[in-house]
């Protein structure tokens, strides 16, 4: 039960969701926008987060589209997991978010909120990260498209009433090489002890991590010291772990020694599948 | 709670084929609805985290975890739960295969094993390991669980399985798959 009152609120448009949020924001309401609403509820029952208000954005047909325009693939923050996976249209996506809880729950964790989740793992903004995507953004000021690489710097960059509508990724990426692997404590189903997922273009390999530090990042620091193919691979590796841009974590699921341990075999193996040695 | 009669609202949801209201706070459970206000005690209590699959119902045909949704979320959808499935092949074959001990989990694993036998007629191996991980059995009947999925799937797959899905179609509640990316590729109408 969670131990609070809120009011619901399911609004049918973008426009409407921004100004519901400008004037519950003003009364003091503290509103949060709703998606798929595992968070806000698994955590709000242990007092994590408060609202006196939540606004899903379910209801809203741009923030469930799946569609191609123009050969981009636009998708809407509230598709779940689950059909992510399902519909194969954007395979290193879907697979990267199928390693997100279990299948049930995907049915429910939608795209925009585990990128937006508080927890540091937000495991579906890798394969944005990958593949230069753009974010629709709207909020009470109205809507922009931003890059990825300027709207998230570990986590998504939002203003006040802002909210993630719909994310659109050049639909050339859905067809290149990628590996998406993670690797957790003991269970089938945890949060990560390292995930990575990395894509093959025609410049070379570009990787994303999540679970190895406080928050999910790609590096071009990183990238270019793996594709230095006149290196030896583990030197390589060695080498682009130390530009990492934060220190690796040391948690319940393993030391930072540990995590480092798995993580280099992750890339080695990450790095042979696509042809990187 | 204080001032909790100012968020009362009246909810109207399609359980099991019926329509039924409650009288119910917007931060309320499907799980607590269905059980407090309903008297469907079928779908269990676990973690109340989405960890454990004992609260497992299928809205819209889809297997959901109900200590995940708001009720209110649940408007306008259907929601089947174990009372709305009658002598299934599913149920049918998790007594024949002794598929549970203290039968705790059971309830969540059969919604679960029901809906990946109408949405996923064809599962593969890997397949039904994804959708069967999402519930813990405590006392650990896996092996038990997994012959009876087999099973299932497999009475399924054989013309003889089709009679008693038809069978099952009189007998549970049924509910169209809406997803804007498998439109009428699920649960349909004749084997649900
Ligand atoms: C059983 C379980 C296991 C999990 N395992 C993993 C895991 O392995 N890896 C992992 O990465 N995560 C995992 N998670 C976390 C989960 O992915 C995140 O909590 C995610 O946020 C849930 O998505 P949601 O759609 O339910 O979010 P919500 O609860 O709707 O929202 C989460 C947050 O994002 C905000 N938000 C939602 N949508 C938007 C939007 N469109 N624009 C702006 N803000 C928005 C909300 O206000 C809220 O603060 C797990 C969660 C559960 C319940
Ligand atoms: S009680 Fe819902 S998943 Fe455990
Ligand atoms: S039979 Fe006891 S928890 Fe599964």
């Amino acid at each position: 039960m969670i131990p609070y009152n809120f009011d619901y609120y399911a609004p049918a448009t973008v426009a409407e969701a921004a100004a519901l949020f400008q004037r519950l924001d003003a009364e003091g309401k503290q509103p949060l926008y709703y998606s798929g609403g595992t968070e806000i509820i698994t955590i709000g029952r242990i007092n994590r987060i408060y609202t006196e208000a939540v606004i899903d954005l379910k209801r809203i047909p741009d923030c469930r589209q799946a569609a191609v325009q123009s050969g981009k693939l636009v998708l809407g923050s509230a598709l779940t997991l689950s059909e992510l996976y399902d519909s194969r249209v954007f395979p290193l996506l879907g697979e990267t978010g199928a390693g997100v809880a279990d299948r049930t729950s995907r049915n429910k964790i939608t795209f925009g909120g585990n990128i937006c989740s508080k927890f540091i793992y937000r495991e579906a903004v890798l394969p944005l990260l990958l593949t230069d995507s753009e974010v629709r953004i709207a909020g009470p000021g109205g809507a922009r498209q931003t890059p990825i690489a300027e709207a998230f710097d570990g986590q998504l960059r939002l203003g006040r009433g802002e909210f993630v509508v719909q994310t659109v990724t050049d639909e050339s990426y859905a067809r290149m090489p990628y590996v998406t692997i993670k690797k957790r404590k003991v269970a089938a189903i945890d949060y990560p002890l390292v995930t990575v997922a990395a894509l093959r273009t025609s410049e070379g390999i570009r990787i994303a991590f999540s679970g190895v530090c406080a928050f999910p990042f790609r590096s071009q620091a990183v990238e270019r010291m793996l594709n230095r193919r006149e290196l030896p691979l583990r030197d390589r590796i060695d080498q682009s772990i130390a530009l990492f841009p934060a220190p690796v974590i040391s948690d319940i699921k393993g030391s930072a020694a540990y995590r480092e341990l798995v993580l280099k075999l992750v890339m080695e193996q990450t790095m042979r599948a696509l042809g990187g040695e | 709670m204080a001032g909790t009669d100012r968020y009362t609202i009246v909810l109207e949801l399609n359980v099991n084929g019926e329509m039924r209201r409650a009288a119910a706070r917007p931060a309320d459970l499907l799980l607590d609805v269905l059980r407090d206000s309903f008297g469907l005690t079928g779908a269990k209590p676990g973690c109340l985290n989405g960890d454990c699959g004992a609260c497992t119902v299928l809205v819209d045909g889809w297997p959901m975890k109900s200590c995940l949704m708001l009720a209110v979320e649940a408007e306008g959808k259907a929601v089947t739960t174990v009372e709305g499935l009658k002598n299934t092949a599913v149920q049918r074959e998790f007594v024949d295969k002794f598929a549970f001990q203290c039968g705790y989990c059971t309830p969540g694993f059969v919604m679960n094993v029901y809906g990946l036998a109408h949405l996923r007629p064809d599962a593969d191996e890997h397949t039904v390991k994804d959708w069967l991980q999402s519930n813990i059995c405590r006392c650990t009947g896996y092996e038990e669980i997994r012959d009876a999925v087999v099973s299932v799937l497999q009475r399924r797959a054989s013309s003889a399985a089709d009679a008693a899905v038809a069978e099952d179609a009189t007998n549970a509640a049924d509910g169209a798959v809406d997803s804007p990316m498998r439109k009428g590729s699920a649960a349909n109408g004749s084997d649900t």
